[in-house]
């Protein structure tokens, strides 16, 4: 069942060249139908394999598939092949399940699109490359499928790319992932020349030997890659404007499966960075929480429901960095998994409750959604209460594990993780209240929604909101003018199509249940840790915490979590408490980090820019040109002896053949 | 076998040893060229199907298969070489790769003539005729085992390649082409010939694994004799592959001959060549490698500079793509040079990868051309991507992999030559190759710049009222097979190298005596 390994990936890649060459012929939905089977039968392959995988016995469960040697050069060879192992197995399960859920709700979610058969190739072509991203067997492949889905995701941010708004934003993460690919890159050429392999069996087997000094290098490396991948700080400014893609991209790539592609990567290498010295886990550790905390508490004063989101996704990307760098890789997966089904399940709901409310984003304008919507209110409380960490739905049981490892590691990253996740549940409930609860708004004038906007989707500078009603004709397409500024229209709120709530539901159940996977009740039932074990041996912290210590900090986490909904109750439930002072403009602003950078990048780093730039016409133009005025001057003299005469030929010929005879004579008998 | 022993048994005469089995590729391509005459004969004088290129297309298909069962059957059997004919023909897998590369450049060439012979009102069937017996001249040259027979297909490849130069009858240029081409490459036979009795002066035998044998077991007091033959052999090959100083012709007669019979030469010449270059010089004359090996530097080095430097400054496509043949065939003779087999193996590839690349390449100069096929000065090219974008694109896309581009055929073919060199201890060849590399790829820009550089306004009001309104260009069925086909091959290739490479290191030439 292992061969079945290659129709993994095989299936959205005919997906998408199916749908490339006779797309539009199909139309739709039926290239949407085409795609969902594609990735839908990618699941049904991953879970033959897996099969597959749970009968060999648990020190055998390696297996490679080599489709064909891809760069052959000397003594360095790359293969592209496959490794099928417990990590590589469990991500394309979760993958191509997510993704298949989300190609279904994508099939009522982009209706009436013009562009319909090409978001589908994008999302087909995405798929693929996240499974080669799992499932390669070396650097090289994983990097193919590294730079393949961070394209779909650039396309795909800049889809409805009429706006200028979703075309900048898809820019600066193209821009961004440079910098993590950089990273990347140099790690990988750094293991080969260390280890003479880029293949993932050997980096395992050969971390244990590497100087700590290398090993420091290169998981130094691979941090800079993840951060830029998995949007960490410095890095993590291009997600939140990745949300200008339509949702079902949002939830798949940008939440559920491409951002974790670094927490991925350390997994697969934690060899590496057990070998290293021991600050750079805490480097990683203190990345991840601070990462976690301060998009926590950005999100705690946005407006826009997708944007809340955004925030959600890199806080708890941070909490998956402070895992590893905890060294609980285990919990790291654990979380991502169950991360990825309850913001999977909030991304859609987020996107239906769009969809219902005519393209309205702002929270601002909802309210009372729950009866007009039920299903997706349901769900979306479902997901609500997994992620704001309540028992016991899936999000708790990963958090818990998470913090009770922060705890071993030191318990100041458990207190800041533990106020992230406090944070978490205040600005989950003030969402879910704000949009489901509530009075209905959606008729209400917004006054400020104008600037706003404006400024969070970079077009418009911070002062000078007076100038801003004159420009806004040509900031915004007028098809796209957003809600609260163009002239009203009457909103009438509506439940989405089955094919949009029956993704929620399952995904619903998968937030309510996921954690079977990973119950701390027995030892035994720890399936998921056994499963990844000999994966992740090298790097794993093993916990010496007593059951007391665990109980009491299962607890505390559970009243912070307690805490954060009460506090989000009174004030935007019962309007106890005045909202302003819990949303203040520095957070509403994401503490200018953005425009800071905007800033600094115009400034100083401008100059800089024009600097090499300079360097780059003088210095280097200048020699290519000079090559070429030399090429010339020498292509003129040589041209003067194509006569287009046959005895000039003739006699170039005998006289080339006259020297090559002497010279050979010359040097074979005189000589 | 001498003089003295074939003296000894001319009273009995046996006859030869033939199998018949082994020569399947090249009986097919025969037989096929007889019975297509007739056939052509046999059919009106225009028919809506192109039944000729059909057969022709048949015919180099069915020796591809006939390859393809050859050499399963040198897999099954073992000995990866077989004589046949008294030790005159070998049969061995570097023969069948080239006889397949030859055959795909039949195919290509066949495909884009069609059309072309319609466009150009020319009547059909003696192109695939001439090209099938080219080809057979080919073949032979590749499984060539004896230096005379390795003559007599150097012969049938080249006559039929002189007509075909002069194809196009009502076109002066077309004639001229065919009648320098005929004299300076009757010029250079006669060199090669002289080389061939040279060496039979020097070691008795024209049959490579006798001169092998010879050259290995005896020491000469006087080698003057053989190293003029090398000298001479080398010269003949030189100028049948175009390089310089021996390329003089290649301008010229690539300007003007007709665009798909550009496409034929520049491959399955090429190929013939080369090949018969590898198996006498590289292999049966591997005693005197250090003699003939700065001869070959010489002239790659001086075939890649002067062809990218030249091509550089042309104002004609086709003259500029003919530099840039000349510039390809120095890169496979510095990997022959390496006379090591990583280079035999480079040239192979490169010579499969770029019959492809000119297959498709000369497909859309040929549309390009229009009627007449005289459209070929750069600034005709000016703007075609608006208005033929798709063409535009596929010929961008060949150019690039010419220029050695990531992820195309072209790039890995560049790629082995500079690997084989650099393994054969020549950094110094290496680097010249990737100058080399770097200047034609100016060609190369130069061409995709000017057919994506926009037709400004006032040109087009000034062109306005004389020109002639510019109809869309008519691609024929089978010069779009072709090119698609050309296309799929040069990105497959690029992407997945790996079936390429490996038969092309599997291919190599082997000299085994008759009888063994």
């Amino acid at each position: 069942m292992l061969e079945l390994t290659w129709l993994i990936p095989a299936l959205p890649l005919a997906g998408f060249v199916v749908l490339l060459v006779a797309g539009r012929r199909l139309g739709e939905p039926l290239a949407g139908w085409l795609a969902t089977a594609a990735v839908g039968g990618s699941f049904v392959a991953t879970a033959v394999v897996f099969l597959g995988l749970v009968a060999e016995p648990a020190a055998e469960r390696r297996f490679g598939q080599v489709l064909f040697e891809w760069v052959p050069a000397g003594g360095f060879s790359v293969d592209l092949g496959f490794l099928v192992d417990p990590l590589s197995v469990a991500m394309c399960l979760f993958v191509t399940f997510c993704a298949t859920l989300i190609h279904l709700y994508a099939i009522g979610y982009m209706h009436g699109d013009p562009n319909f058969t090409k978001f589908f190739v994008y999302l087909n072509l995405f798929v693929f490359s996240m499974l080669m991203l799992v499932l390669g067997d070396n650097m090289l492949v994983t990097f193919l499928g590294w730079e393949g889905v961070g394209a779909c995701s650039y396309f795909l941010i800049s889809f409805w790319h009429t706006s200028d708004a979703n075309a900048s934003a898809g820019k600066k993460a193209f821009v961004t992932n440079r910098v993590g690919d950089w990273g990347y890159m140099v790690a990988m050429f750094l293991t080969f020349t260390a280890l003479g392999s880029i293949r993932y069996v050997d980096i395992a087997d050969g971390a244990a030997g590497l100087t700590a000094t290398t090993a420091t290098a290169v998981a130094l490396l691979l941090l800079v890659g993840a951060a830029g991948k998995s949007a960490q700080i410095p890095l993590f400014v291009w997600l939140p404007d990745a949300m200008a893609g339509p949702t079902p991209v949002s939830a798949l790539i940008h939440a559920a499966t491409m951002v974790t592609s670094g927490v991925y990567l350390f997994t697969r290498m934690n060899g590496v960075v057990a070998a290293a010295h021991p600050w750079v886990s805490t480097v990683i550790a203190v990345i991840g929480v601070a990462t976690a905390l301060v998009a926590a508490s950005i999100a705690v004063a946005q407006n826009d429901i997708k944007k809340v989101l955004a925030y959600s996704t890199i806080s708890q990307l941070g909490y998956m960095f402070l895992a590893i760098g905890s060294g609980a890789y285990v919990a790291a997966i654990f979380h991502m998994i169950t991360h990825a089904f309850f913001k999977a399940l909030l991304f859609l709901g987020a996107g239906s409750v769009i969809h219902g409310m005519a393209d309205e984003q702002d929270m601002r304008r909802m309210g009372a959604l729950r009866k007009l919507m039920p299903v997706t209110a349901v769900t979306y409380i479902v997901g609500w209460l997994a992620i704001a960490g309540v028992p016991p739905f899936s999000g708790f049981w990963s958090k818990d594990e998470i913090l009770l490892f922060a705890w071993e590691k030191s318990p100041v990253l458990w207190f800041v993780g533990l106020v992230t996740a406090l944070l978490t549940a205040f600005y989950m409930s003030r969402q879910v209240f704000l949009t489901f609860f509530g009075e209905a708004r959606w008729d209400e004038p917004l006054e400020d929604a104008v600037p706003e906007l404006a400024v969070e989707r970079g077009l418009l500078p911070y002062e000078g909101e007076n100038e801003i009603d004159d420009d806004i004709e040509q900031v915004y397409e007028l098809d796209h003018l957003p809600h609260g500024v163009g002239p009203k229209e009457a909103i009438h709120p509506h439940e989405s199509p089955w094919l949009m709530t029956l993704p929620l539901v399952v995904l619903a159940v998968m937030a309510a249940v996921s954690e079977i996977i990973q119950l701390p009740v027995t030892n035994t039932t720890k399936y998921l840790e056994h499963w990844l074990y000999p994966v992740v041996e090298q790097g794993e912290h093993h916990l010496t915490a007593s059951t007391a210590t665990k109980w009491g900090l299962a607890v505390v986490a559970i009243v912070a979590g307690a805490v954060g909904i009460l506090g989000a109750a009174s004030i935007y439930l019962k309007r106890r408490l005045d909202e302003q002072p819990a949303a203040p403009e520095v957070l509403r602003n994401g503490w200018y980090y953005d425009s800071g950078l905007a800033a600094f990048m115009g400034g100083p780093g401008r100059a800089a820019f024009e600097a090499v730039a300079w360097f780059d016409r003088t210095i280097i133009d200048g020699a290519v040109n000079g090559v070429a005025t030399v090429v010339r001057v020498a292509s003129g003299g040589l041209q003067r002896t194509q006569t287009g005469f046959v005895r000039a030929y003739a006699g170039i010929v005998t006289a080339g053949a006259v020297l090559v005879v002497f010279v050979l004579i010359l040097r074979g008998v005189v000589l | 076998m001498s003089v003295a022993s074939l003296l000894a048994a001319a009273d009995t005469v046996p006859a030869p040893d033939v199998e018949w089995s082994a020569l399947s590729p090249f009986l097919v391509v025969v037989v096929g060229a007889c019975l297509l005459l007739p056939i052509a004969g046999l059919l009106p004088r225009r028919t809506r199907v192109a039944w000729s290129a059909l057969f022709t297309i048949a015919v180099a298909l069915g020796a591809i298969g006939a390859s393809a069962w050859v050499w399963h059957d040198l897999s099954r059997v073992g000995p990866t070489e077989r004589t046949t004919v008294a030790g005159a023909y070998a049969v061995d897998k570097f023969s069948l790769f080239l006889i397949v590369v030859i055959c795909v450049g039949v195919i290509l060439a066949t495909l884009l003539t069609e059309g072309y012979l319609r466009r150009e009102d020319l009547p059909g069937a003696e192109a695939y005729l001439l090209y099938l017996a080219s080809a057979s001249g080919a073949i032979i040259m590749v499984t060539a085992a004896d230096l005379i027979v390795l003559f007599i297909g150097l012969e049938v490849l080249s006559i039929a390649a002189y007509v075909l130069a002069g194809l196009h009858r009502r076109r002066l240029r077309s004639g001229e082409a065919a009648l320098k081409y005929f004299v300076l490459g009757g010029f250079s036979s006669a060199f090669f010939l002289y080389g061939v009795a040279l060496i039979y002066g020097a070691t008795g035998t024209t049959n490579l694994v006798g001169i092998a044998e010879y050259l290995a077991t005896h020491r000469l007091l006087d080698e003057g004799l053989l190293l003029a033959g090398i000298g001479l052999l080398i010269v003949g090959f030189a100028f049948k592959v175009g390089g310089v100083p021996f390329h003089v012709w290649t301008p010229d007669v690539y300007q003007g001959s007709p665009s798909p019979v550009v496409a034929f030469m520049a491959s399955v010449v090429k190929a013939a060549a080369f090949a018969g270059m590898l198996r006498v010089v590289v292999v049966a004359l591997s005693t005197h490698r250090l003699d003939w090996q700065p001869i070959l530097y010489a002239i790659a080095v001086l075939s890649m500079i002067v062809g990218a430097v030249l091509a550089v400054v042309q104002s004609d496509v086709k003259r500029m793509l003919a530099y840039s043949s000349i510039n390809h065939a120095g890169f496979m003779l510095a990997a022959v040079s390496t006379g090591a087999d990583e280079g035999i193996a480079a040239v192979l590839f490169y010579l499969a990868a770029y019959t492809v690349l000119i297959g498709g390449t000369f497909g859309i100069v040929t549309l390009f051309g229009r009627r007449g096929d005289g459209h070929h000065d750069i600034d005709d090219y000016r703007g075609l991507a608006r208005r033929e974008p798709f063409l535009a694109l596929a010929l961008t896309i060949f150019l690039l992999a010419q220029a050695g581009t990531p992820l195309t055929a072209g790039f890995l073919a560049k790629f082995y030559v500079i690997q084989a060199v650099v393994d054969a201890g020549s950094w110094w060849l290496g680097l010249v190759a990737m100058l080399a590399a770097t200047i034609s790829a100016f060609l190369y820009l130069r061409i995709v710049l000017t057919m994506y550089a926009g037709v400004t306004d006032a040109d087009v009001e000034v062109a306005e009222p004389t020109a002639e309104p510019v109809r869309r260009i008519h691609v024929p069925l089978g010069a779009k097979v072709a090119i698609a086909a050309a296309l799929v091959l040069t990105i497959a290739i690029g992407v997945v190298p790996d079936p390429l490479t490996h038969a092309s290191r599997t291919a190599r030439p082997e000299l085994v005596a008759p009888g063994d």
